[in-house]
């Protein structure tokens, strides 16, 4: 329920919605979408991203003198959480072909295609199976099926969405491969929203110039996730899968090849060997690190663990410079602050629109200047709508999706964002919802090539934590498509190269060399990455503590 | 149990937004252990609230992936509530325990060589039949989710209704958890679900052409030009594009 307060600019929503819906009617663009330069201006002055303190330089390692965000820097001048000396890397309690770390979309593609390919493999993750940011979009994939709209039409979409920053090899195989994708995943059981015809049923996001997002009403992750693991499942011969078991460090051989890696049990805190011939990252974001102080829409364990263990080893990043907000994360209730607003709403025709019910942007901008402009239209125009908490938002108009595309429209297609906001008594057909950005996508990651190879033999990674695809700003539905498309690429070209590796004496020479770097350059030894998991114990409990040492999350 | 005289009140999270005024406590016991916790917080945030770091029971946090599945009572009331902790309110005097884990079967299939019929419940779920109809599961889902319906559906081998009404399935497992049949309803959806995308639903034609071409290397041309141009011409093309 909104509050007393609110309703006035609720009503002048109302009053302007039927002028707004022959306007989207009329095929016309309802707003003018931004010039270039008018691009450049909003992100210049509003995006998170470019505020003084936003970047600093790292000290240490691979990008050693690059601009990072900050909060991504000041992870990677952490310290190990082990002391590589305790531990005896001649006698591994694991030993598989393929090691993958992370049960989310790209790790269980990889091990589906792996065990195609006849190597045996074991997932290593932090939570439960699933437990990801692939369970959780709800939007789309996008990917080019139409006759009006080839793969090179899709290409040039991600290439300006991402201000042509992207590597051109990988955007060439992610689209390249993308209709693959639908059918393959199609074969597996995933169920995509169809036309009558069997045609498959497409709507606009941020950026795209063709309809090509594919869809599972609004929950295409949970759909195309639950199908993945299921089918993980149906290998147990090949895929051994291990819960609640992240891994903190990677093991490189004496010739500086990947090995394995070291494995953290997060209940009985015991520490394990595991030796794999290749090793595939597929760790997901960094949301819960709460960039900026800002909400996420991220799962609890998103913490960007895959980019310090393997910046540790020596791998490269890649536009770490660069941070996704959602447009549209919510706003209120305060209950689910931070939680997404899928981008799909407003492919259906959704607008934003300030406290006085008027547009002020093209609701389809690309996703870095859609944020910009709400915040600009709130801090500096102070056309944003406060709430009771202290936050700010604008309006999302859902309402006018029922009256373009028929009643009953929202519960059919939106049935998780209705099942939201119903519990909070604000019913998204006759009600807009309030939004501000929220921390989304980790845009730069480990850089890798079109075969999903690091700049370490025997290192893959694929999806989230990978970076150069998207340049510095993913589209909608890029990153679905993302890891199914580097996920399967990764489990071919690891499995494939697992038949032939030779390891030499296993080391983890690489964490003391890293944690002597931390010490020249007079790093404090007060924080341990990877992370684990966000702590959200109230700073009174932490005072209590007293039986350890907290220095990360976890001891 | 404790009494909620016992209860410790902490301090609220410091918030760096806005001063906020005295917030409203309640009281939840949390596995029998009385806690005060903001009133208007979900079950998840008095869980951490109270000083638990989560390690099971939390994964998306936002109502997709059921890692969080929670019983919960309300005194003077013999019914049983289930919900999931990350988007439930948190009531005053609620007692609650979370179910983050609760053995399952799930039999190990190719899906290339199922039928898209009964038989196949018939034979990887048997327990399907044993239903009496008792509608606990469809009361337990915290998704409202007509769950004996689907379950019914399966066993007429209705396999477009079954992944209907399991669509929006978490697979929390608070159904298995409280069927007297001893069903993992989930599963079944699940089973369904794949069996529905695979067999039954209408072959994109149009896709499967695209497929083709791009085996045929048909875009190779298209795109090497792409790749090659300029920075300020492929700026040019992308800002002159139309839209559909
Ligand atoms: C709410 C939400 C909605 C979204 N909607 C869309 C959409 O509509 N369209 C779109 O294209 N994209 C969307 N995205 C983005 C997209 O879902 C993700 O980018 C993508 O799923 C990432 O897949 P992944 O496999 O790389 O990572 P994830 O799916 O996040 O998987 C990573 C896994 O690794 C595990 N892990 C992390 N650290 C460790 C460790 N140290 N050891 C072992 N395991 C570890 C994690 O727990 C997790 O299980 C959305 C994202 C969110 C959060
Ligand atoms: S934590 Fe995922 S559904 Fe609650």
């Amino acid at each position: 329920m909104y509050p007393e307060y609110m309703h006035e600019s609720l009503k002048k929503v109302e009053q302007s919605r039927n002028k707004r819906l022959e306007l989207e009617k009329s095929g016309e663009p309802v707003f003018p979408p931004m010039t270039a330069e008018e691009r450049e201006d909003v992100l210049t002055k509003f995006h998170p991203d470019y505020k003084p303190d936003a970047r600093r330089k790292i000290k240490v390692g691979p990008n050693k003198g690059e601009e990072l965000t900050t909060e991504v820097a000041d992870m990677l001048e952490a310290y190990s959480r082990v002391m590589p000396g305790l531990f005896d890397l001649d006698d591994p309690d694991y030993e598989t072909d393929v090691l993958i770390i992370g049960g989310g979309g790209a790790g269980c593609a990889a091990a589906i295609i792996a065990a195609e390919h006849g190597a045996k493999s074991i997932i290593s993750t932090k939570l439960r199976l699933g437990d990801a940011n692939s369970m959780m979009s709800q939007g789309g994939m996008q990917a080019a099926g139409k006759q009006h709209d080839p793969p090179t039409r899709h290409y040039l979409d991600a290439i300006g969405g991402g201000h042509f920053d992207n590597v051109p090899k990988l955007v060439r195989a992610m689209t390249e491969d993308g209709p693959d994708v639908v059918k393959w995943l199609e074969d597996l059981g995933v169920i995509w929203d169809k036309n009558e015809d069997g045609s498959v049923h497409v709507l606009h996001g941020g950026g795209t110039s063709r309809k090509r997002m594919l869809s599972c009403r609004d929950y295409t992750g949970a759909i195309i996730m639950r199908t993945l693991m299921d089918e993980v499942r149906n290998h147990p011969e090949k895929i051994e899968v291990i819960e609640f078991m992240p891994t903190v460090e990677l093991i490189l051989d004496g010739k500086g090849k990947c090995a394995g890696c070291i494995l953290y049990d997060l209940e009985t805190e015991e520490y394990y060997v595991a030796k794999a011939k290749a090793t595939i990252i597929a760790t997901g974001g960094y949301g819960r690190l709460h960039i900026r102080g800002f909400d996420t829409t991220n799962h609890y364990g998103a913490t960007g663990d895959g980019l310090i263990m393997a910046y540790r080893a020596g791998a490269k990043l890649m536009y770490m410079d660069s941070v996704q907000y959602h447009p549209t994360g919510s706003a209120f209730p305060e209950q689910i602050a931070g939680f997404l607003i899928t981008e799909k709403i407003r492919g259906a025709g959704g607008q934003p629109l300030n406290k006085h019910g008027e547009l002020f942007v093209f609701p389809r901008e690309p996703r870095d200047v859609e944020s910009a402009a709400f915040i600009r239209e709130c801090v500096e125009k102070h056309n944003g709508i406060e709430t009771p908490s202290g936050r700010t938002g604008v309006w999302l108009d859902s309402p006018l999706i029922e009256k373009l595309r028929g009643d009953g429209y929202l519960n059919k297609n939106f049935p998780a964002m209705h099942r939201q906001f119903i519990k909070y008594g604000i019913d998204i057909t006759v009600e807009p919802m309030l939004v501000y950005p929220s921390l989304h996508y980790q845009n730069g990651g480990i850089a890798i090539n079109e075969k999903c190879e690091t700049n370490i033999k025997g290192l893959y990674v694929a999806g989230e934590a990978s970076g150069g695809v998207h340049g510095r700003n993913r589209l909608m539905g890029n990153s679905v498509l993302d890891y199914n498309v580097f996920g399967r690429r990764a489990g071919e070209y690891a499995a494939e190269y697992a038949k032939s590796a030779k390891l030499g004496t296993l080391t983890l020479s690489h964490v003391d060399d890293y944690d002597k770097e931390l010490k020249q350059a007079k790093i404090k030894a007060d924080k341990v990455a990877p992370v684990l998991l966000p702590l959200y114990t109230p700073e009174a409990v932490r005072e209590r503590q007293l039986t350890a040492r907290y220095e990360g999350t976890l001891r | 149990m404790a009494t909620k005289a016992e209860a410790k009140k902490k301090p609220a999270k410091t918030k760096a937004k806005t001063e906020k005024p005295e917030e409203k406590l309640v009281t939840v016991y949390i596995m029998g252990k009385a806690h005060q916790v903001p009133a208007d917080a979900t079950i998840m945030g008095a869980i951490e609230y109270a000083g638990y770091q989560i390690k099971r029971g939390a994964g998306c946090r936002e109502g997709f992936c059921g890692a969080c599945g929670t019983v919960y009572r309300v005194p003077g009331d013999y019914k049983i509530y289930a919900g999931l902790a990350c988007t439930t309110l948190v009531e005053d005097e609620m007692y609650l325990t979370q179910l983050p884990s609760f053995p399952a079967e799930k039999p190990v299939y190719n899906i290339k060589k199922l039928a898209p019929t009964v038989s196949t419940f018939q034979k990887l779920y048997p327990e399907v039949f044993r239903c009496v109809a008792c509608n606990t599961c469809s009361k337990a889902c915290p998704q409202d989710l007509e769950v004996m319906d689907y379950i019914q559906a399966a066993m007429r081998g209705d396999i477009e209704q079954v992944m209907d009404l399991s669509f929006d399935c978490l697979c929390c497992g608070l159904c298995a958890a409280r069927c007297p049949a001893e069903i993992v309803q989930y599963n079944v959806g699940l089973l369904a679900k794949r069996l529905y995308g695979k067999y039954l639903s209408p072959e994109s034609k149009e896709v499967n052409k695209r497929i083709k071409e791009v085996d045929k290397n048909a875009f190779d041309k298209e795109y090497k030009e792409l790749m090659r141009m300029a920075e300020d011409k492929l700026k040019k093309k992308y800002y002159d594009r139309d839209m559909e």
